[in-house]
């Protein structure tokens, strides 16, 4: 059974195909990664297989696990462990990083949110009470966003252009994070147009103008990646 | 009996034993106890339905612990009147914590009118917390006129901690002189058919003075919220900012007008305001991370109000 299988995916928002009968086949423990230039929808998969708002009405189908959650909200696929680290992450204002990161999981400790924090590199004792809010620059959030991640355990974690505006210190943190989840047993999806982040990946898939173009082993993808992709010589309509 | 109920209720029973603690408990129209720090004078006057008290702070004083004020009622029908003067002199310090206890009201009424006057160079917090009942049976109209002067700061926080606002109708209004600085917060969520009034007015009259207005409403049910924030610059490089935002569910209404007036080419006053339901991106996030819609929706109003 595949751990998680997109058959023929096709979503079209305001008359515009987003994604185009894209399939796709995910082994439990691995980490892969979804790159491809701006715009080809790489976030948009991420959000259809999530299940946001706007993201729900597609044909085709997603197994998770052997089941279709296509007709699950978001909060039914993350009780059945799939998640998602937004790009730009959301603000809370007056939540604490202590409570986001303990509502992120079953039975958090304190103790536990210490750790937490530690492994995506914020000192606890600094941030456990600082909200999740506009006085955390790009690089923490983000970081926050992680930490919740790790305490959620997931089996199925998506993580959106992680590596956006954020410095290299901080790569380094999510790189050791993405380490952690996979070592835990997560099944790890890095959307991304970077080529730091492509090699944290195992096997990669090249997505152009709304399908997976081509798939392969980390390496090969990111030749053809760095090659053909940047800058897109094609306006981001498939070579045939 | 009551007293010890109502500081129960408020829970600051270890408070009015502290002899190095300022306090003045009042039940209804009674004054049930009162203690009082050096530089500090509480003097009170029993009126109709209530009671009439001046506190003044002599110049130079700093108090160091939080002087807690308790206006109770433990009836289920009655109403209280506190009229309130309170002068603070020069260069004085001192946090006032106002426990307002109504738990089992029916039908109360809690009418408070306030002059306050903060001495050159003072520091006045004053932070209201609310205990109601569960039934929303309770009426509170606050009045204040708040005096700052030169180089003073003012920060008031109100917040409703336990039951229903059943009718909160605020009224307060700010003048500030030079250099003077003042921060006003209220935090309230509103169900059943509460309704939430609060108009909030601070006048930058003078060089430098700056003034902050921020209102967090949730109100869900029936209930509805009307928040009126005005800040009105006059004087030379004044700055000011309104912030209000309202989480809005059910069937409930909001109304939110922040006004700004400058009538000064130095000043310079900045809004924001934001009505509706919970923010998508935030509901999304906690939804992804195993919070059910309920209990996600629940934490950003606590994280809100808190």
């Amino acid at each position: 059974m595949k751990f998680l299988e997109i058959k023929n995916l096709n979503l079209e928002v305001n008359g515009s195909k987003l994604l185009d009968n894209l399939s796709l086949s995910l082994k439990k423990g691995m980490v892969y990664a979804v790159v491809g230039p701006n715009g080809v929808g790489k976030t948009t998969l991420g959000h259809t297989i999530m299940g946001l708002e706007g993201y729900r009405s597609f044909r085709g189908d997603i197994l998770f696990k052997g089941e279709s959650i296509k007709d699950l909200d978001i909060y039914e696929r993350a009780v059945r462990g799939i998640t998602l680290a937004w790009q730009e992450p959301a603000r809370f204002e007056g939540i604490s990083i202590e409570k986001f990161i303990s509502s992120s999981g079953k039975n958090i400790s304190p103790d536990d949110v210490s750790k937490i924090l530690n492994d995506v590199g914020m000192e606890p004792e600094t941030y456990r009470r600082r909200a999740v809010d506009k006085s955390l620059s790009g690089g923490e959030r983000k970081k926050v966003e992680l930490a919740s991640i790790l305490a959620m355990k997931p089996e199925l974690v998506i993580l959106d252009e992680l590596d956006s505006g954020i410095d290299m210190e901080t790569i380094k943190n999510i790189f050791k994070a993405i380490s952690y989840l996979k070592s835990s047993g997560s099944t790890i999806i890095l959307i991304t147009h970077s080529q730091a982040v492509l090699k944290q990946a195992e096997y990669a898939f090249l997505m152009c103008h709304g399908r997976i173009l081509k798939e392969g082993k980390t390496p090969s993808i990111s030749k053809y990646f760095s090659r053909k992709c940047l800058p897109c010589d094609h306006k981001n309509v498939p070579e045939e | 009996m009551d007293e010890k109920n109502l500081v129960e209720q408020a829970g600051i029973s270890n408070i009015i034993d502290d002899e190095n603690t300022a306090s003045l408990i009042i039940n209804r129209d009674r004054v049930t106890s009162r203690n009082t720090v050096p530089g500090l004078t509480v003097d009170t006057e029993n009126i109709k339905d209530g009671v009439k008290i001046n506190i003044a702070l002599k110049d130079n004083t700093t108090i160091e612990r939080p002087v807690h004020l308790c206006f109770g009622v433990l009836h289920k029908k009655a109403v209280q009147i506190i009229k309130l003067n309170l002068e603070m002199g020069q260069n004085c310090s001192m946090s006032v914590y106002s426990h307002c206890v109504f738990p089992f009201a029916e039908d109360v009424t809690h009418a408070m009118d306030a002059t306050i006057k903060i001495g050159k160079n003072s520091k006045y917090e004053y932070l209201e917390r609310h205990i109601h009942s569960e039934e929303g049976g309770i009426k509170v109209i606050p009045r204040a006129s708040v005096t700052l002067e030169e180089n003073s700061r003012y920060k008031s926080e109100f917040e409703l901690m336990r039951g229903r606002v059943g009718l909160i109708d605020m009224d307060y209004e700010v003048f500030c002189k030079s250099y003077s600085v003042m921060d006003m917060s209220v935090r309230i969520s509103g169900r059943g058919d509460d309704k939430i009034n609060i108009k909030e007015t601070g006048n930058l009259i003078g060089e430098h003075s700056k003034g902050a207005l921020t209102s967090r409403i949730a109100v869900r049910d029936e209930a509805s919220a009307d928040i009126y924030n005005k800040l009105i610059a006059t004087a030379d490089y004044a700055r000011g900012h309104v912030d209000c935002k309202e989480i809005v569910r059910d069937n409930a209404t909001a109304n939110a007008v922040p006004v700004v007036e400058v009538k000064n080419p130095r000043a310079h006053i900045t809004h924001e305001a934001s009505i509706g339901s919970v923010d998508s991106k935030e509901l999304q996030t906690l939804m992804s991370r195993g919070l059910n819609e309920e209990q996600a929706v629940e934490l950003i109003i606590e994280g809100l109000l808190s």
